[in-house]
C-alpha cells in the first residue's frame, strides 16, 4: 500500500465517518419498522436491509480504525449531536410507507453508484470494503425501486402519499452529493470517488425510474450536510441508550 | 500440499457448521479461504458472507473452539474481504445439503453489477423439483435467503440469494 500524506488521511477519514454515520442512522430508522410494516414479508426485507446497512455503517468504522486507531463503538455510540456527519436525509422520523421506502430507494442509488465507483480507489482496503458492501446493497436498490414504482403508479391514496415523499426528501438527497470540506485531496489521489461524478450517474438513474412511474422531482436546492434537524438528538438518545448506561460492559 | 498439522486443522474445521444453516460446514461453504501454521500459531484465514450477518461472531469462536484441541499456543481468525465471499463458493456437496434441507440452493451469481433485474434464473422447488416456481418476498429469514412458494406442490420455500 502506499504511504497516504496526512491530508489524505483525514479525506479517508472524514468520508468513511460519512458514510457510516448515514448507514447508521438510516439503519436504526428502518429498524423502527420491525413490527409495524404493512406485511410481514416487508417487516422482515426491511428488517434485513437495515442489518445490511448496520454491517456496512461497521466496515467502514472498522476501515477508519485502521488510519486512525479509533474506537468504532466509541464512534457510534458517544458521540453527541453535533459531532455526527451524517446527511440530515437519514435523520429525518420514518414517516410513512412512501416516505420510508422513497427515502431508501434514493438512498441505495446513491449508495450503490458510490461504492461501484468506490472499487477503484487507490486505497486497496477502501476499494475491497466497497466490493463487498456493493454485492449486498444492489438486493436494496432492486426491492426499494420495485416499490416506488408500485406506490407510485398503485392507488390515488398510495400515489398521493408518494407524492409528498418525494417532494419533501428531494432537497436531502441531493445534499448527499455536496463536496465535502477536506475531501478534495482524497478525491484527487483517487482515493475517493468525485460526488459530483457520483451525481451524474445517480440523476438520469433516478429520474428515469421516476418518470416511468409517473412521478416528477421538484426543481429543489440541495441541503448541504451539516445542517441537522432537532430529530437527531432524539433517535441518539434511544440508539445509544443502551450503551452508555452501560459503558462498562465489555461483552453483550 | 499441506502439511499433517494443516491438515488437522482443515479436518477440525469441517465441523464448524453454519449456525443458520445447521447442515452445512463453513469449508463446504467456502468461507474458509487457508490455513497457516507458523510455529505453536495457527491462523485461520475466514471470509465473511454477508458483513452484517449477526452469525459471523459465532462462527469465529465456533473456529477457535474447534481448533483448540489441537493444541497451538495461539489460534487466530483472520478476516478476508477479497475477492468477496460468493455463493459461487458453495459446493456441490452442499449445494445437495442445501436443496435436502428444503432451501434451494442458489444460481450463478457471477460479476456483482450494481444492477440486478427481477430473478433471471429458475429456481427448482426444493420439496418436488418443479421449476413452476414464483419469489413471494426479496428478503427472507435470514441475510442470505429469500422466499418462495412453489405452483406445483404449492409448498413455499426459501432459497438462497445469488451474490
Amino acid at each position: 500500500m502506499t504511504d497516504l500524506t496526512s491530508e489524505q488521511t483525514q479525506a479517508l477519514i472524514l468520508r468513511l465517518t460519512v458514510l457510516a454515520d448515514d448507514e447508521l442512522l438510516l439503519s436504526h430508522r428502518d429498524a423502527e419498522w420491525t413490527g409495524h410494516a404493512p406485511i410481514l414479508e416487508e417487516d422482515i426485507a426491511l428488517a434485513n436491509i437495515a442489518q445490511d446497512e448496520l454491517g456496512h455503517a461497521m466496515g467502514w468504522l472498522d476501515l477508519r480504525k485502521t488510519l486512525d486507531g479509533s474506537d468504532p463503538d466509541g464512534l457510534a455510540f458517544r458521540r453527541g449531536p453535533d459531532e455526527f456527519r451524517n446527511s440530515a436525509l437519514t435523520e429525518l422520523p420514518k414517516g410513512d410507507w412512501a416516505f420510508t421506502m422513497v427515502r431508501q430507494y434514493l438512498f441505495d442509488a446513491y449508495e450503490a453508484l458510490w461504492q461501484d465507483a468506490a472499487k477503484a480507489s487507490t486505497h486497496t482496503p477502501l476499494a475491497q470494503a466497497a466490493a463487498l458492501a456493493l454485492r449486498e446493497e444492489r438486493f436494496h436498490l432492486q426491492h426499494t425501486a420495485a416499490w416506488v414504482e408500485r406506490l407510485a403508479l398503485g392507488t390515488p391514496e398510495s400515489e398521493r402519499r408518494t407524492r409528498a415523499a418525494l417532494q419533501a426528501v428531494w432537497p436531502y438527497a441531493l445534499g448527499l452529493f455536496e463536496p465535502l470540506e477536506g475531501e478534495q485531496a482524497g478525491i484527487e489521489a483517487g482515493l475517493l470517488p468525485d460526488p459530483t461524478q457520483i451525481k451524474a450517474r445517480w440523476l438520469p438513474l433516478v429520474t428515469a425510474h421516476l418518470t416511468r412511474c409517473g412521478l416528477t422531482p421538484p426543481g429543489a436546492e440541495p441541503v448541504a450536510r451539516g445542517t441537522h434537524t432537532e430529530h437527531l438528538a432524539l433517535l441518539l438518545a434511544e440508539f445509544q441508550g443502551v450503551n452508555r448506561q452501560y459503558a462498562e460492559m465489555t461483552a453483550w | 500440499m499441506n502439511t499433517a498439522a494443516e491438515s488437522a486443522v482443515w479436518d477440525a474445521l469441517i465441523s464448524v457448521t453454519d449456525p443458520e444453516i445447521p447442515v452445512v460446514n463453513i469449508v463446504e461453504m467456502g468461507m474458509v479461504r487457508g490455513v497457516e501454521i507458523e510455529g505453536g500459531r495457527a491462523t485461520v484465514k475466514f471470509t465473511p458472507t454477508f458483513s452484517g450477518c449477526p452469525a459471523l461472531h459465532v462462527i469465529r469462536q465456533d473456529i477457535e473452539r474447534a481448533v483448540a484441541p489441537l493444541g497451538f499456543e495461539t489460534i487466530r481468525v483472520e478476516t478476508v474481504i477479497s475477492p468477496p465471499w460468493s455463493t459461487d463458493d458453495i459446493t456441490a456437496p452442499a449445494r445437495a445439503k442445501l436443496e435436502q434441507y428444503g432451501i434451494a440452493p442458489p444460481g450463478i451469481a457471477g460479476e456483482s453489477d450494481p444492477f440486478v433485474t427481477l430473478e433471471l434464473s429458475p429456481v427448482s422447488c426444493p420439496r418436488c423439483g418443479s421449476f413452476d416456481t414464483r419469489m413471494t418476498a426479496s428478503f427472507g429469514s435470514a441475510l442470505c435467503k429469500r422466499m418462495y412458494v412453489c405452483n406445483a406442490c404449492k409448498e413455499p420455500f426459501e432459497g438462497m440469494k445469488s451474490v
